[in-house]
Parts: C-alpha cells; structure tokens; sequence
C-alpha cells in the first residue's frame, strides 16, 4: 500500500504516460509521426504487415499505421472535448443544485435523476436523432449524454463544502455570492471530480469510437478508429490484422488513462 | 404484524412507482421537445427527406394526419394522451405503428440482454469467489484482465471474437439469428465487459468482508475456506454486485445497438440505429421512453431482492 502513497509513479503508471504522451504527439504532429500519407491509395489492397507497412495496408491500399496515427487527434478530440462538456454543463448544473433554494435544487435534480435513468449512448442517440450525424455532433451528443452524472458528483461535493469553515469566512469577509462560487466553491469542488474526469475520458472515447462504428460520427474517407474498425469487420475474412490494430490503439488508450487516472485518485485520497 | 408489512411494503413500492412514472413523463416530455424543436418541418422526414421533393398537397396531408399543423399544446396534449394509453405513435418511415415495429423487434433483443446478463454474473460470481483475498499474482493477473477487458470497446472484442471463432476455426454463425450458436458470440461480447465490471465491484467488497471478524471466527470453528467464502462472505458482498447489476442490465439496450450491427443480428437495437439514420422520432422516442421503463423496473425488483439477501433490511421496508 505504501507505493501507492509515495511521491515516485508506479512503473505502470509511467508507462501509461509515455504512451499517452505519445498519442498527445500522433494528435498535434501526425505528420512527424506518420510513415505514410492517411489518404494515399497503393497498389498492395489488405497487405500484410511488412517493412514498408509495418501494420498492413488496408480495402485500398491504404497505410494502416499511418491512418491509426492520423486517427488519434480524431479519437483524442471526441474523449476529452465530450467530457469537457459535460464537466462545464454537470458543474453548472451541479453548482446551482448545490446552492440554490429547495425549489431550484428539486428541479434540476429532478432534471438529473430523468437523465440518468437512460443509458449514455441512447441519450447520445437520440441527440444525434435531432443533430445529424458528424464528428462535431458526436463530440455534443456525449458530452450532453455525459451531464447528468457530472451534475450528481458537482453537487454532492459543493453541499460538502457550502459549510465549511473557509466558505464561512469568506463570507464574513463580504465577499460577494459569485466571487464565493468562483474563487472557493468551485476549486475545491473540482479538484476530486477532475480525478474521475480522466477516466470519464477513456468512456467518451469508447463512447465516440462506437458512434462512427455505427455509422454516425466521423465520416470516411477521414482516418478514424471507429470507421477502420468498421470497415475491417467486411474483410474479417481475409485480413484478420486490420481488425486488431485499432481496436488495440482505443483499448491501450483507455487503459492509459484508467491507470492514470486511478493513481491520480488513490493520491488525492491518501492526501486528506 | 403480517398485513402492516404487507401495506408498509406496499406503500414503499407505490411511492418507487410515482417515481418512476415522474421519470417517464419526463422523458417524455424531453422525447417531445427534441421532436418539437427539430429544425425543419417533420412533414419532410415523413416523405424521406426534402430529395423527395412532394407536392404542397402530400406535405398538407401530412400535416394534417401527424396533427403537425396543430399548436404545441394540442400535439403534446395528445400525445401524452396516446402514451398514457398504451399508443406509441406512428413511425414516420415504417409507416406502421411504433409498437408493431417494437413488437416484432423485442424478442431478439431479450433474448440477447438475458442471455448476456446471466452469462455476467455467472462468470462474475465464479471468477471474484475464486481470486478475491488469493496470493497477489493471482490478484495481479485477474484484476488487470478486468481492466483491459472493462477498457476495450465491445465491438472490437466482438471482431477478435468473430476473427477466432467464425474465420478462424470456423465454429459459430458470424451474422444472424437463427439457433443458440448464433447467439452464442454476441452474448458474449455483450457479457464481458459487464462481467468484468461486476467482477471487480464484487472483488472488492469480498475482500472487505473477508477482514471481518466474524470470518475469523467462523474459520475458528473450523470452517473450510470455500464454506466461508460461499456461506459467509458471499451473502454480505452479493448486496453491491446487486446494485451494479441493476444499474448495468438497465442500461444493456445501449450496448444491443453496437453488438447488433456488428453481427447483423435483428433487433430493438438495430431498429433503433435505423431510425436515428432515418430522422424517424417516433421510433426513437419510443424505444428510449421504453428503456427508461426497464431501467426503472429492474433498479424496483433489485430494491425488492435488498430484504431477501440481507434480513437487517426487512424491518426497514
């Protein structure tokens, strides 16, 4: 237990953030990264992996390793732009619950309670029924669908601290109600529910690969892990790589960011 | 003292369901708001898009069959009206009832989420008994399996499956329907990753009710290690693994949508993608107000288990 404690990262955990260091790169720099250009089609259709194409190529010729690469800014976009949403939404929400009235805190918990009695990706569906389909529209039908949960752990965390001492002498200090929410409420509310926000992000992720999976965020030709995945479900047949190698980059994602994300919690505990 | 339970338990079931139907009502009241603020007039979503450019006297009828031409508070009035009676609407594409659609869809679908669920707790049950307070690599390997399999998306599992089982070895029906070994992969895929959840939720509480004393004192009186975890440990930390599967199973018919089109199996969830390709609300709606219901009806049966599993809980209901 006491690793778990001590200032030094597990080697786990170091690994994970080298690999999600490495995704932050294939984000912002693909091309540095890249052996190949995403988009260009080739003569060798569902190769397998050799030296020129380390994982295969894919229907048409395509790159695999670059277009898992190029894919990433796609995939790291849908995770951590969802949960953003929904952690501003779900504090906003939360906030207001935490230190409204009876009247006001009803209402919205109400609000919350019908939303979370439907499972996120039927919420996210039905945000993409009115929306369309697209990258941009996934990333709102998560991070809306993503809200209600946020909202619940904002608002139990402001009651816990809406009395403490330090809020108190803020007050009697005469500070205004927003400079309170804004300068003492929130930073200190935030601080445990940004630690479940990483792992929220490995579940947006999941959540926007399984909608272009479907059929209903990003479009092809655009690299991105969901359509390769799709797309590889048709040849399963004849190239079983083309399946795997996606797949394995969304799973090590979130894997990354559980690890993470479970230290980073284990040490905000150990800390109180 | 037994017919005061009876209406004590009664009561608490009433109050549960006025929940639960507050929560539908709000659900579909927001269902009627994403119709009614739906940019565009619905008119065209009935006739397929405006590339189907109809004539201004099909648009009218329309209109005036769907009852769009009506304010919003007669559409709602109406609407709430038809669903409080059993009537789902009518889909704008299937051009039959919303219900029909449902009906012929829902057997697949059930069939899929039963097998699914059970097969979870199952594996869970047997998996956390065996590896819960064991050697730490024994620990070490289980509980890292749940991360990974907790972590990956259903559908690329479902691919490693259908590349081993139907491409590979050529065992199981890689799409389709028909007999148990159809369902087989599917299930599976399904299960897995809810199995791997429910394993590390009931991992941990045993381990907690394991350091309690009274398993020392039950081991005292010279217990096998496997009675005390089955007769001992077993019915403290079956309390969280009902709660987790209550919360997981209601939300399995958003899992049903991925699994379904992967094997192109039929069912709600296909259903479902169809007509969120389709612009077709009513359908959407429909399946999502019925979500809810089973949500809120399996979290009511687990609240009726709590008093089996733990006596203490009785004489609280």
């Amino acid at each position: 237990m006491s690793a778990a404690v001590s200032r030094r990262p597990p080697v786990a955990v170091l690994a994970a953030l080298v690999f999600l260091a490495f995704l932050a790169a294939s984000a912002l720099v693909p091309q540095w990264i890249a052996p190949h250009d995403p988009l260009a089609i080739g003569p060798h259709v569902l190769a397998a992996p050799s030296a020129a194409h380390p994982l295969g190529t894919d229907e048409n010729g395509r790159d695999v390793l670059s277009r898992i690469i190029y894919g990433t800014r796609e995939a790291l976009l849908l995770g951590f732009g969802a949960v953003a949403l929904s952690l501003v939404g779900g504090s906003a929400l939360g906030v207001l619950a935490g230190l409204g009235n009876r009247f006001v805190e009803s209402v919205v918990m109400r609000f919350v309670d019908i939303g979370l009695a439907f499972p996120e990706m039927l919420l996210a569906l039905v945000v993409i029924a009115v929306t369309g389909g697209g990258t941009t529209n996934a990333l709102m039908a998560i991070g809306i669908a993503g809200i209600p949960s946020f909202a619940r752990l904002v608002r139990a965390q402001t009651l816990g601290i809406r009395r403490a001492p330090f809020v108190e002498a803020a007050r009697g200090l005469g500070l205004s109600e927003p400079q309170i929410v804004v300068r003492h409420i929130l930073p200190n509310a935030i601080r445990p529910i940004l630690v479940l926000a990483t792992i929220g992000v490995g579940t947006a992720t999941v959540a926007g690969a399984a909608l272009s999976f479907i059929g209903l965020g990003t479009p092809p030709p655009a690299p991105s892990w969901g359509v390769m995945l799709s797309t590889a479900r048709n040849f399963l047949d004849r190239s079983w790589w083309y399946g795997v190698m996606p797949g394995l980059a969304i799973t090590l994602m979130v894997v990354s960011v559980t690890v993470v994300g479970r230290w980073l919690q284990r040490r905000t505990e150990a800390r109180r | 003292m037994a017919a005061a339970r009876v209406r004590r338990v009664a009561g608490a079931i009433g109050l549960r369901l006025g929940g639960a139907v507050l929560v539908v009502w709000g659900a579909a009241t927001l269902a009627f708001l994403a119709i009614y603020l739906t940019p565009g007039d619905p008119a065209y979503a009935v006739v397929g898009g405006t590339d189907a450019n109809p004539s201004p006297a099909v648009l009218a009828q329309i209109r005036a069959e769907y009852g769009f031409d009506q304010p919003w508070y007669v559409q709602y009035g109406s609407y709430l009206w038809r669903l409080a009676h059993g009537d789902l609407g009518t889909s704008y594409r299937l051009r039959e009832p919303v219900a029909t659609a449902i009906g012929q869809q829902l057997g697949g679908t059930v069939q899929l989420a039963l097998a699914a669920g059970l097969l979870a707790v199952v594996l869970a049950i047997v998996v956390a008994l065996l590896t819960a307070h064991r050697r730490p690599w024994i620990r070490g390997v289980s509980s890292s399996a749940d991360l990974v399999l907790a972590s990956m998306p259903s559908f690329w599992l479902g691919i490693l499956l259908l590349s081993a089982f139907s491409y590979g070895l050529h065992l199981l029906p890689a799409i389709g329907n028909r007999g148990w070994q159809s369902l087989v992969l599917p299930a599976v895929t399904l299960a897995l990753p809810l199995a791997a959840v429910l394993t590390q939720v009931l991992r941990n509480a045993l381990e907690e009710v394991l350091e309690e004393p009274f398993i020392t004192s039950a081991r005292a009186r010279g217990l096998s290690d496997t009675a005390v975890r089955l007769r001992h440990a077993m019915r403290h930390a079956l309390i969280p693994l009902a709660t987790m599967t209550g919360y997981l199973l209601g939300g399995l018919l958003g899992g049903t949508v991925v699994t379904e089109t992967l094997f192109s199996r039929q069912g709600l969830g296909r259903l479902l993608l169809t007509a969120v390709n389709g612009k077709d609300l009513p359908v959407v709606i429909a399946i999502v107000v019925l979500s809810a219901v089973v949500y809120m009806v399996v979290n009511l049966a687990i609240d009726l288990v709590y008093p089996l599993i733990d006596p203490r809980l009785r004489r609280l209901a």
